[in-house]
């Protein structure tokens, strides 16, 4: 089957700066795919190469097969995408902002899709208001609807809840999700990674315009061995356990343990060292924790 | 199915819904020069031996406003949507460097032939003036408009800043079509600066214009056209292939 995006030996450099150097990934249709990294590496470049707001130096990037530069009807017909910043063209309410950036696509009679995208968005009671009023959660499900318009089976996300408040945050993904069910292949960039662990599927993650991890979310997980432990005492954490103690937090110390055998050994350590147990909690590391061990390592 | 019409019609629509500044404005602004003009001018001079000033004057106010508004529509257009970041929306669509092209261009031709007519209008009732070569007025309204429309794109594709298209429209467009005959006939000028007039795109455009009124004109009519159109080929190329490279729109 046809990759949803195949991206083989981009380059890409501005000035002095190399945005990407060298990036080889594929995203197969139907996935929920996450690209992380820290801010500067790279994947607001690398969307904007699939989009065709970059030009690429080296290398290729296709959408659905098609070529971004020779092909680039076909390629952004298949492509929506939510850009980062919050923008708008205050002269046009929510509909003429839509039906304008559907016939962008030469699509004409696309109100009832329209209307549908607006409804699943919660924007119907604002269908006739000007953008310019709107406030910034708005904005940015018009932004989301804008990128849908032309019903495209690959859907980039980048940072959507930027900023964002819960109760939008959980519609966008109920919407995205479903999405995702009916077929569309989605790309998300956050700096939220528990949503990216709760949603994506398979993930990449960038650093200085490198791909320095690529695999599925729970493979991921799985390299990291140790564990966290959790603990409110009554008394001091006794001075043995201090070098594991990895940040502490406002319910108690959190200790790194590298695996479930060193549980017994600290709780022993802290009974002799005369302590009580008020709260115990032991935690499995998460995505962040990945993320900041990739982050180190390469 | 390509996005040219909906982009034609987004900038027709764009300028419509700011009317009173993008139609309104200009049209005062071109009356207020009629009436102190006119009445500063008037019978002390005739142009051509016999048209009143105020009636000579009247084609080149609507001709600059109509220039004016040309290269105001696509410039701002771009400047604007490309500091706000919106430019994307018509970025991220399939649509062609040459419909990018047509409908800025196109655009800015509506904008400055509504303005032109406009101002037309709201003058006619002041002077008398004859309309001898409709199709001239036409041919000239319509080659003027797009070379400043084209003009105004490769301004607002150029400038990163707002100021920089107030400069290219202050430095450049007002004083061409100032020195252009709006106010004269270049007869009445020396000798110098009438030769001077005579490397100025903008002076066949009004020159011709005014022919299709009054039948007369500093020169022929057809070579003026020849000189509108090659301006237009040249600056139309120019901004095609500024849209194909993607200079400074696609990085």
């Amino acid at each position: 089957m046809t990759a949803a995006i195949e991206l083989r030996d981009v380059h890409k450099r501005f000035g002095d700066l190399q945005a990407l150097s060298g990036i080889d990934l594929v995203v197969r249709q139907g996935e929920f795919f996450g690209l992380l990294g820290p801010n500067g590496a790279g994947k607001t470049t690398l969307i904007s190469v699939l989009a065709g707001l970059v030009r690429a130096d080296r290398g290729s990037a296709r959408i659905m097969g098609y070529d971004v530069r020779a092909d680039y009807r076909a390629a952004r017909r298949s492509l929506g995408v939510v850009p980062q910043e919050l923008v708008f063209d205050p002269f046009f309410t929510v509909r003429e902002t839509l039906r304008i950036q559907s016939g962008y696509f030469g699509m004409r009679d696309n109100g009832a899709w329209i209307e549908e995208v607006m409804q699943h968005l919660d924007l119907e009671s604002k269908a006739e208001v000007n953008m310019r009023a709107l406030s910034g959660g708005m904005k940015r499900r018009v932004l989301v609807a804008q990128a849908l318009v032309h019903k495209p089976p690959v859907i980039v996300l980048d940072e959507p809840t930027a900023g964002v408040d819960v109760e939008l945050r959980q519609a966008l993904w109920q919407f995205i999700q479903r999405l995702n069910r009916d077929g569309h292949t989605i790309v998300l960039t956050t700096h939220y990674l528990e949503e990216a662990e709760a949603l994506c599927e398979r993930i990449a993650m960038l650093k200085q315009g490198r791909v320095v991890a690529l695999d599925s979310t729970s493979n991921l997980l799985k390299r990291v061995h140790h564990l966290f432990l959790r603990l409110r005492l009554v008394g001091e954490l006794p001075a043995e356990l201090r070098a594991l103690e990895h940040g502490s937090a406002a319910t108690g110390h959190v200790l790194r343990l590298k695996g479930f055998d060193d549980v017994e050994q600290t709780l022993a350590c802290i009974r002799k060292a005369g302590c009580r147990i008020e709260e115990m909690e032991l935690m499995q590391p998460d995505l962040e924790d990945v993320f900041v061990d990739v982050m180190q390592r390469s | 199915m390509s996005g040219f019409p909906t982009l034609l019609y987004k900038e027709v629509l764009r300028f419509w819904k700011v009317s009173t500044q993008t139609i309104g404005a200009p049209v005062l602004t071109a009356a207020l020069f009629l009436f102190i003009f006119g009445h500063v001018m008037e019978g002390r001079v005739r142009m051509y031996d016999a048209i009143p000033y105020a009636a000579f004057l009247v084609p080149g106010l609507v001709m600059m406003s109509l220039l004016q508004n040309a290269f105001a529509n696509s410039s701002s257009s771009l400047i604007q949507s490309k500091i706000t970041g919106n430019i994307i929306f018509v970025l991220l669509p399939p649509v062609a460097y040459w419909e990018f092209f047509a409908a800025y261009v196109l655009a800015a031709v509506v904008r400055g032939m509504v303005v032109g007519a406009a101002v037309l209008l709201v003058t006619l009732p002041f002077v008398e003036i004859g309309f001898r070569h409709p199709l001239w007025i036409v041919a000239f309204a319509f080659s003027g408009s797009a070379v400043l429309g084209a003009l105004g794109m490769i301004a607002g594709i150029w400038a990163e800043k707002i100021d920089q298209v107030a400069s290219f429209q202050n430095f450049l467009i007002m004083p061409l079509t100032f020195l252009s005959g709006v106010f004269y006939s270049i007869h009445s000028l020396p000798a110098f600066w009438q030769k001077l007039s005579h490397f100025n795109p903008f002076f066949y455009m009004i020159d011709g214009f005014r022919y299709g009124f009054f039948g007369v004109s500093d020169v022929d009519p057809f070579q003026s056209l020849a000189v509108a159109t090659v301006f237009l080929g040249v600056v139309s190329g120019l901004t095609l292939a500024l849209l194909r490279s993607g200079y400074k729109l696609r990085h």
